[in-house]
């Protein structure tokens, strides 16, 4: 399946300052291990030393927060919007 | 309603007499209290004290009432800020209460530029206070809502009056006028260390210059996230931001970086061991604070607890909280990993 994954401002550091990025995964967690196999370090960003999502990431499919759907186990289709959204910093 | 005068040493802070009635809610703004937090400071040397000051008294819940109150009365004053403007600022949450609150209560509209992922709870309020919400977007955080206000003043400038937090000096000037004489009073003269966290950078600056004015010994310590990729709402990582134009290292006589887990940890010890329920600047705050305390063996440290923990409550920092912990407990504990 081919997704477009948007990358927040702290994070393009990992993807040579790319806003959107294309992979083809199945699931979310297939999302992150693509993500991290062409940007590497981006996975360790994302998830704790358990693989887990990290606390402070919410990942949203088409804007819904995978953490009330299956998590890193959630489907993705072909077309379908991942955004990587970071905390609020500052005032 | 606002606490009454903190009871630290018994003494009154600075400001107005309190009574037992006020013109407006602005009114209320500052004289919030100091607190010890037994439990937390367990095995800090005993000549040396570590007090919190709890800035979710103020009216509109947090320490921004502050530098928001100050700036909308210094554009009163220079008539910058008159009928017909509305009020426009980019904001993280806490300024946009602020001045939603304070716009309310002089009378004046008030627009606001929020990323779009800023907690239910502060999009609800501001808008109970009246304002008018416009979302950036939530992947460009508070820089996407600097630039969007940016360019939305740019379009109609007649229009607007922008307190301009990150820029205007007022807003240091609040806490210069008000925490700082506030500490001092508080605590006698004793205070050693001032901590605060980095939004815009107003707390510390404006808090720390009236303090080394009293004692140029106290030592100013500012607290910013460990990485550019964090979880500390509300607190700058400085080096990957567009930097405030009020925020000036130099008068900072250290900082201290803070990861995301170990603030967290702090948080939820402070629910739970002490009845206080803080954001996540607030635990990240008291984490810098007993690092120094422990560096240390007599002196008073102050904290600047940014606000309460309600307005979190719907994000995912309260979602599954006791697994998060049980699990990182298991594994050592989180408490370890400052910066």
């Amino acid at each position: 399946m081919s997704v477009r994954v948007r990358i927040p401002t702290p994070l393009r550091r990992f993807t040579a300052n790319a806003e959107e990025v294309g992979v083809n995964a199945a699931t979310i967690g297939a999302v992150v291990e693509e993500l991290e196999r062409k940007f590497p370090g981006l996975k360790e960003r994302l998830c704790d030393e358990q693989g887990r999502v990290r606390r402070f990431v919410n990942i949203y499919i088409n804007g819904d927060d995978i953490r009330f759907l299956n998590s890193l186990e959630t489907s993705v289709k072909d077309g379908d919007e991942v955004s990587i959204v970071p905390a609020i910093a500052g005032g | 309603m606002a606490p009454d005068q903190p009871p630290v040493h018994g003494t009154a802070a600075s400001g107005s007499q309190r009574c037992d009635c006020y013109t407006t809610m602005l009114d209320l703004v500052g004289r919030t209290p100091l607190i010890e937090l037994p439990r937390l400071t367990r095995g800090i040397a005993p000549r040396v004290r570590v007090l919190a000051k709890l800035e979710g008294f103020n009216p509109g819940g947090s320490v921004k009432d502050r530098p928001a109150v100050w700036m909308l009365r210094d554009g009163l004053r220079s008539g910058a800020l008159r009928p017909g403007k509305t009020i426009i600022d980019s904001t993280s949450g806490n300024t946009g209460i602020a001045l939603a609150m304070a716009g309310a209560a002089l009378g004046y509209p008030v627009e606001l530029v929020m990323p779009a992922n800023v907690s239910l709870e502060r999009k609800r309020i501001v808008r109970a206070y009246g304002a008018t919400v416009v979302f950036s977007d939530p992947l460009e955080g508070s820089d996407g809502a600097i630039r969007l206000c940016r360019e939305r003043l740019s379009e109609n400038p007649s229009r607007y009056f922008k307190p301009d937090q990150y820029f205007n000096p007022v807003n240091p000037q609040a806490h210069y006028e008000s925490t700082g004489p506030e500490v001092w009073t508080a605590t006698e003269g004793t205070v050693t260390h001032f901590v605060a966290g980095i939004g815009t950078g107003g707390t510390v600056m404006g808090t720390g210059r009236y303090l080394k004015e009293r004692n140029a010994g106290v030592q100013v310590i500012a607290v910013e996230p460990d990485d550019p990729w964090h979880g500390l709402e509300g607190l700058k990582h400085m080096a990957s931001s567009i930097v405030p134009g009020i925020y000036h290292e130099n008068e900072l006589d250290r900082k201290i970086s803070v990861a995301t887990d170990a603030a967290y940890e702090m948080v939820y010890q402070l629910g739970s061991e002490e009845g206080l329920v803080v954001g996540q600047s607030s635990g990240a705050a008291l984490l810098a604070a007993l690092q120094v305390a422990r560096e240390i063996d007599e002196g008073v440290v102050v904290a600047i607890f940014p606000d309460f923990g309600e307005r979190y409550l719907s994000t995912t920092f309260w979602f599954g909280w006791r697994d998060w912990r049980e699990r990182n407990a298991a594994r050592g504990g989180a408490r370890a990993r400052t910066g």
